[in-house]
């Protein structure tokens, strides 16, 4: 099991990886320069999910827990934006509370649950318990009774009209559509450098170290329920992010944001994309994202079939994502290349 | 004409496309002209798609049928499908595709009332107009917006006419599904069933997964209203009527539906659970009208299908020829100029006459209070003539306050 | 009053013992949470639809959905599940691929509309009351399965085997047991009680591909916290939800009844994180 993930992932990164970053920061910034409004706002829902997907694939890569329920906080988030932004008439500090709140109940959640000792598959169930429960509340809010402040939670339809982002220092409207580009797409570049820091740092070498064998971390001295519950929260952060910024980019929120399908989803592009990269989530995001948009444009029936099979495919052949796998190809590739160079 | 493979190709973005075959288009004189094009956002796939797939089709035959007849303006029309596959999200997607890369002249569709508030924005955004082909809980009023089906005000007051005036059955328990739908058609309900000197003595809902419906049979029984009148929606409530046959009877206590027969209820259930339910309706099979039996005919012979039609498969037609006649009208198919042409737009349809009212852009047209048969349709009853979406009119003035986009609820 | 709520009691008990001991037969004696089981009760279902239709009468309809079912689990464990054993996760991500694929498949095959199976059962009188007489019918076959269940367990060598291999598969191993016939076997018992649910339920609810969606959340709850002993625990949950959904249900409505089940759901699992069950070392 522990050869599955990333054993140099405390190391610092190296220059080739900083331009990377930097080249990545580049085309971010011209994209939307070059591209019409509909290919931003494609690239946009993307950039949020990417997030959600690497809240998830953080905890359960690198710190050995799997949530079903990061939509939880997704949903929370979305929906802590569009009440508080709603009632309050601005927006910059309801964005900020939004992140936070699910993170005070991800505290709560993750103490009962990671101070409890529960088993590493109940906690995974709890979770996706937990995410249920939610919808179900939320869907059965429809009457005209269920209203916080002057916010209708209107139950199955979702609220939809959720005010956009006004930053003050760039004027008074809303973010445009390509003001959402740069700012869920330069969200996606910093939480991705910020995790890769985070995992260089003493609290990321432990988290690790307890994914390995916790029993050993704490002979060591290390609180391992602590460290556990942080990194709980992190993910529980960057996941309520991803739930801010998908209603500030479709105007809406919906009971759909905490269904099994959404939860199960996230779990899809973490899985294709490969857990034991911090850019595996974020690839496979991106290659099922796109296939289930593009399968819904031409027609081949029935697109569940397309996306069970390969789930079912990729558990089975591929178990350890669409990066690490070509990864090890390219790898196996590489020293048969030596080895016969050797050879002559 | 049959619907075949050959009739679809990729528009430049990818998305699937319904064009008529370039014989028949050059037969009209069309082949050259650049087309007209409408998207069709509704859900091929997911939960929903027992109300879309007629829909698509019927929508497929409208245009089919232009194009037939010499196209619109001179020029041909070219179909955009898009599968939102139940998700409103998609929605959200497909809309601002359809708009900003695929450059449609309309958008139709769209199902849920949660699908067109997110689509409603978008539209207000790029410019666009948006047909939404369903029946739904009333109250949008937004020049971009056109509703051709059926709200609380237009369907309710007949149906309620009918069971309490005519029949006499004045004490209704109502029954609704859980969301806003449910819960705004239970309050029309209740005002009109009072104002017709009935009473209500329950209202109960459910939500949209909802199987076991012991509990309420059993308060049912307990109350003995004279009727219950049921606003359940999808799959799971179906399950509703097969209990209530079981263990109630409609001969013990009749049912009245508003949305019994949309989701094809009629079609799925048993000859017992579908005898006897009275229904208000915009259009159902078994009209007896000329152009009710033609259009089921060009249905049948366009798709291939000879199963039940119902009225959600003959609002997707409905709506394109409504916007066809509109363009005509306008001289042009932009969509600011459409809008302008709105206000009277008229066509004469398989459910009677269709009549775009300017000051909410929703549709007068007759509703038909019809029976459930043994044979899965309906037997009609008693047609009432062009009613107005009163509920609507009574609080939204597009002519007054052209820039509204409001969606308002009824206080009652 | 009286014989109604006791009657609505047993009748929510039985639902939830029907939709969820498939489940809990999986995942208490395997550990594979098994997230297609909504659509294997979907398939269930359709198997009820298509053997009425033929003509059969429905109780050997729901013979044919529980053995065909079954089939089809064993199929399935052959086919997906045994190269996953011991990857609890991949075993869900898997089960969730196949119930992605099978709404898909079926919708292709038979279309979105929903089918139905005539009930032609009629009601029964007492004390002023009505009652479908099938719901009566309901509540035995899920008395029945719970009754097959225990005695296999109890009485059958197929039994001690797995009861052994569930407390100490290692040992069980060691003792010449053939684990892979014994998974093989269990899954599919637990597909075929979803099917033969799925095919009594098809009376009221009629087949439609998407009807795994109504029940999985529900059976998913159930199973979560009656724990890992698969028949104390979906005894235990079920009647616990089903007094809490049957009584408030008819008392307020139905979605107070719901709600104040997933309260009891979220209280005992804060009380008891890993189930009714979860500390018992042994039982069934």
């Amino acid at each position: 099991m522990a050869t599955e993930f990333a054993s140099d992932a405390a190391k610092q990164p190296k220059l080739w990886w900083w331009g990377a970053v930097a080249a990545a920061a580049v085309i971010l910034g011209i994209v939307p320069t070059m591209t019409d409004i509909s290919l931003q706002l494609d690239l946009s829902i993307l950039f949020v999910f990417m997030l959600l997907a690497m809240s998830m694939g953080f905890l359960w890569g690198y710190a050995g827990i799997l949530s079903f329920g990061q939509t939880i906080f997704f949903g929370l988030g979305g929906y802590a934006y569009t009440i508080l932004a709603m009632n309050m008439g601005t927006t910059g500090l309801p964005f900020l509370m939004a992140v936070l709140l699910p993170v005070v109940f991800a505290a709560v959640l993750g103490y009962f649950m990671i101070y409890g000792q529960i088993s590493d598959i109940y906690l995974s169930v709890i979770t996706l318990v937990v995410t249920l429960i939610f919808e179900k509340s939320m869907r059965s809010t429809s009457g005209p009774e269920y209203v916080i402040g002057t916010v209708r939670l209107n139950g199955q339809n979702g609220i939809p009209g959720v005010p956009g982002l006004v930053l003050p220092w760039i004027g008074d409207a809303p973010l445009s559509i390509a003001g959402v580009f740069y700012l869920s797409g330069g969200l996606v570049l910093c939480v991705y450098v910020g995790l890769r820091m985070i995992l260089t740092t003493r609290f990321g070498r432990v988290i690790v170290g307890i994914r390995e064998n916790e029993r050993r971390m704490e002979l060591l001295g290390y609180d391992a329920r602590w460290y556990k519950l942080l990194a709980f929260m992190l993910a529980a952060l960057i996941a309520s992010l991803s739930g801010v910024l998908y209603a500030i980019w479709g105007n809406f929120v919906a009971p759909e944001m905490f269904n099994l399908n959404q939860a199960a989803q996230v779990v899809i592009w973490v899985i294709v994309g490969g857990r034991s990269t911090l850019i595996g989530p974020v690839v496979g995001t991106g290659v099922i994202q796109y296939l289930s948009n593009w399968l819904g444009t031409v027609g081949v029936g029935q697109v569940t079939v397309v996306l069970g099979a390969i789930l079912m495919i990729f558990v089975l052949v591929f178990p350890r994502g669409l990066l690490p796998t070509l990864g090890a190809a390219i790898a196996a590739l590489w020293s048969a290349k030596d080895r016969k160079g050797r050879g002559k | 004409m049959k619907l075949t493979r050959r009739n679809f190709i990729r528009t430049a973005s990818g998305a699937l496309a319904f064009v008529s075959s370039t014989a028949a288009l050059t037969r009209a004189g069309l082949a050259q002209a650049e087309p007209i094009r409408i998207a069709s956002i509704l859900d091929a796939t997911g939960g929903l798609n027992s109300y879309s797939l007629k829909q698509i089709k019927s929508t497929a035959m409208a245009v089919e049928e232009l194009n037939q007849s010499g196209g619109l303006l001179g020029r041909p029309i070219e179909l955009v499908f898009y599968d939102s596959q139940s998700n409103n999200q998609l929605n959200s997607q497909y809309a601002t595709q359809a708009l900003v890369k695929d450059k449609v002249h309309v958008v139709m569709g769209g199902i849920t009332s949660s699908s067109r508030e997110v689509m409603r924005p978008v539209m207000q955004k790029f410019r666009g107009l948006y047909f939404y082909n369903s029946v739904y809980e009333g109250g949008v009023c937004d020049r971009r917006h056109v509703c051709t089906g059926l709200v609380p005000g237009q369907q309710v007051a007949p149906l309620v006419e009918y069971i309490v005036k005519e029949k006499g059955l004045k004490r209704g328990y109502i029954l609704a599904a859980d969301y806003n739908y449910g819960q705004i058609i239970a309050k029309w309900m209740q005002k009109f069933i009072r104002a017709n000197g009935g009473e209500d003595v329950g209202i109960e809902f459910f939500p949209l997964d909802a199987t076991n419906f012991a509990p309420v049979l059993s308060r049912i029984q307990e109350t003995k209203p004279d009727v219950v009148w049921s606003a359940l929606v999808g799959d799971a409530q179906m399950g509703f009527y097969r209990q209530y046959e079981a263990t109630i009877g409609k001969k013990t206590i009749p049912l009245a539906s508003t949305t019994y027969g949309l989701g094809r209820e009629n079609a799925t259930l048993s000859a017992d659970e579908n005898d006897g339910v009275v229904i208000s309706t915009s259009f159902i099979d078994s009209l007896p009208s000329e152009a009710a039996a033609d259009f089921l005919k060009r249905f049948k012979a366009f798709s291939g299908e000879d199963d039940y039609v119902s009225e959600y498969g003959e609002y997707g037609y409905r709506g394109v020829m409504l916007w066809a006649v509109a363009v005509r009208k306008a001289g042009s198919p932009n969509p600011d100029d459409v809008i302008k042409a709105l206000g009277g737009t008229t066509f004469e349809g398989a459910g009677g006459t269709y009549t775009i009212d300017g000051q909410t852009n929703h549709t007068t047209m007759d509703v038909h209070v019809a029976v459930g048969n043994r044979t899965g349709g309906f037997d009609l009853v008693k047609s009432f003539s062009q009613q107005p979406p009163s509920d609507t009119q009574a609080v939204c003035d597009l002519n007054a306050n052209p820039d509204d986009t409001k969606q308002y609820e009824p206080e009652l | 009053m009286i014989v109604t709520i006791i009657y609505l009691v047993m009748y929510s008990i039985a639902l939830l013992t029907l939709i969820s001991l498939g489940l809990a037969v999986i995942f208490g004696l395997m550990k594979v949470i098994n997230l297609a089981h909504g659509e294997f009760i979907m398939l269930g279902a359709y198997v009820c639809v298509l053997c009425t239709d033929a003509g059969l009468p429905l109780w050997l309809a729901f013979l044919a959905a529980f053995v065909g079912v079954g089939l089809f689990g064993i199929v399935v464990e052959r086919l997906l599940i045994r190269f996953l054993y011991g990857r609890i996760i991949d075993t869900l991500l898997a089960t969730w691929g196949l119930s992605l694929f099978m709404v898909g498949i079926i919708t292709t095959v038979f279309g979105p509309q929903a089918r139905s199976v005539p009930l032609s059962f009629g009601n029964v009188q007492m004390g002023g009351m009505s009652f479908s007489s099938y719901n009566f019918v309901l509540m035995a076959v899920a008395a029945l399965m719970i009754a097959v269940t225990w005695a296999i367990l109890r009485y059958t060598t197929f039994g001690l085997i797995v009861r052994g291999t569930m407390q100490r598969a290692d040992m069980a191993s060691a003792l010449g047991v053939n684990r892979n016939m014994v998974y093989m076997t269990t899954f599919g018992y637990g597909a075929a009680l979803a099917g033969l649910a799925g095919a009594v339920l098809a009376p009221m609810t009629g087949a439609s591909p998407n009807m795994g969606q109504f029940f999985i959340s529900k059976a998913f709850v159930t199973v979560i916290v009656g724990g890992q002993l698969p028949l104390t625990g979906t005894i235990s949950a079920s009647g616990l939800f089903g007094v809490i959904d049957g009584s408030v249900s008819y008392f307020w409505s139905s979605i107070v009844g719901e709600v104040s089940t997933l309260v009891a759901a979220v209280m005992l699992l804060r009380l008891l994180p890993s189930g009714i069950t979860g500390k018992m070392r042994s039982g069934l």
